[in-house]
């Protein structure tokens, strides 16, 4: 366990690295999945064939196989960048199929009588969606939500381990295989640092959950 | 023609406004697939020594490649299916200890499955990898994958089943006891058939989960698919064609997966339809949306 006090600058280096993963992918997916999700309602055939083939495509392939695709593939399209961006971008297009998913079925449950209601007050189908049913289908996807970007801060420990490095996880494998200590000790310390993200993040969502929660 | 609630049935007017965004859409799509083909091609990656040994039968490379990805699929799956029976077995015990356990140590079995939930797989996959060798438990690298695995999917297990026995109506515990049956036996023989059987479609979407997961084996260097895709890249440098490929069977599988999910769920919510409608089964949140 000194390992943790030793090298604490290292765990706290790893801590900030993992944080600033998460913030860029999580507004990335954020933005990124409800855009989709609005492709996935919309009366447009081919932006709905969009959304469902991203929707079908990421939720299919694992993590890593996507991470690597992305560090592979993008520098042949002329798309360079440090590997922070590659791991950011498919964190970032892996969650966003599943806050699609979220979105949408938070848009499915608002009951039909809203948007009916926008309709015969003559509103189009961007106005009533974006007035009527996103605003109501917040609520309802709250706590989904959460559980995608608690899910998303978990797998970023992925991201780190496919090569961005410096974040917690990363630390840990450098101590444990280039500095050789003990890995237990190592990982615990890893391992409190995600929970010290995870653990409050579900207390929060809970407490988000009940603030926003609506009889229906 | 549509049933969305979204929009009205489409007037002539409306009709033609979707059929010019439709049209615009479509065409900024393709233009955007075209640049990245386009793209793909000028850099030469759609050359036959590229995608030669993966589609081509006649390539000398096609028969190692393709054994190596059915070494690998098979190696997926035993670790998959290792996987959900243990993570089935442990889950069970876990949720029944938490529906009976009283109220002195029920905060530990509850602690040890939030903690469980809160671990990253990948960070479990490897603790058991360099932490159980330390011990002195030396096994095979499929072991340490599984053990990795299993401490997650079972407590999101546990949770699932903990959801489908809370959806069972109160009136199948109460008969139970009125028949004389002990705590035990109420949950073995009434509670728990029924939780596995409404419950059914999210454990199947949890395998989905475990099969992705599987491929987090690489960090610990077991031998399924991104291993073996890094180990073909190695010698052929086809990076984009041969992650297609793998990302190809994934989808494939994991897709039949999903498909199987959906319809054993019709088929349940048809049976129970035809039958006396007990409760609504809980829409649960086990947490494991984000996959793995």
């Amino acid at each position: 366990m000194g390992v943790i006090v030793e090298h604490f600058p290292l765990y706290a280096q790893g801590f900030l690295q993992t944080l600033r993963i998460c913030l860029f992918s999580a507004v990335g997916a954020l933005v990124l999945g409800t855009i989709l999700a609005g492709f996935r309602v919309s009366p447009v055939p081919p932006l709905r064939a969009v959304g469902s083939a991203w929707v079908t495509v990421f939720r299919n392939t694992p993590l890593a196989v996507v991470l690597f695709a992305v560090a592979f593939g993008l520098p042949e399209l002329g798309v360079n960048g440090s590997y922070f961006y590659f791991g950011v971008i498919g964190l970032t297009c892996y969650t966003a199929a599943f806050v699609c998913e979220a979105v949408r079925s938070g848009i499915n449950s608002v009951s039909a009588g809203q948007a009916e209601a926008a309709r015969a007050i003559g509103l189009t189908f961007s106005q009533s969606l974006s007035l009527i049913v996103l605003p109501q289908a917040l609520r309802t996807v709250v706590p989904p939500l959460g559980s995608v970007i608690i899910a998303m801060i978990k797998n970023s420990a992925i991201v780190g381990a496919f090569g961005v490095g410096g974040d917690l996880f990363a630390q840990g494998i450098q101590l444990t295989s280039a500095q050789g200590y003990a890995a237990a000790g190592v990982l615990t310390g890893v391992l409190l640092g995600y929970l010290l993200l995870t653990i409050p993040g579900g207390i929060l969502l809970g407490v988000l959950e009940r603030k926003v929660a609506v009889a229906r | 023609m549509s049933t969305s609630v979204l929009y009205d049935a489409p007037g002539p007017v409306t009709r033609r406004r979707t059929l010019i965004s439709s049209s615009v859409a479509g065409v900024i799509v393709l233009v955007v697939i075209a640049l990245v083909v386009i793209r793909l091609a000028n850099q030469g990656q759609f050359s036959g020594a590229l995608w030669g040994p993966l589609v081509s039968p006649f390539d000398p490379s096609f028969l190692a490649v393709w054994r190596l990805l059915g070494q690998a699929l098979v190696a997926t799956l035993v670790a998959a299916a290792l996987t959900l029976v243990f993570s089935l077995v442990i889950g069970t015990l876990f949720a029944v200890s938490r529906i009976t356990a009283n109220r002195y140590y029920r905060w530990l079995v509850v602690g040890v499955i939030e903690f469980l939930r809160g671990v990253p797989v990948v960070i479990a996959i490897f603790f058991a990898a360099r932490v159980l060798p330390e011990v002195g438990l030396d096994l095979p690298i499929l072991w340490y994958l599984v053990i990795g695995l299993t401490a997650y999917n079972s407590v999101i297990i546990a949770e699932i089943i903990r959801a489908g026995v809370a959806s069972l109506p109160r009136g199948q515990a109460e008969a139970g006891y009125s028949l004389g049956l002990t705590r035990g036996q109420v949950l073995s023989s009434i509670l728990l058939p029924q939780a596995f059987r409404v419950m059914l479609p999210a454990l199947i979407s949890q395998l989905v989960v475990i099969v992705k997961d599987t491929s987090l084996g690489f960090i610990i260097s077991y031998e399924e698919f991104v291993r073996t895709a890094n180990i073909i890249i190695q010698t052929l440098h086809n990076p984009i064609q041969t992650y297609a490929i793998v990302a190809l069977i994934f989808i494939v599988i994991n897709y039949g997966l999903g498909r199987l999910a959906e319809y054993v769920e019709r088929r349940l919510s048809q049976a129970k339809r035809t039958a006396a409608a007990p409760a609504d089964p809980a829409t649960v949140d086990t947490g494991a949306a984000g996959g793995g």
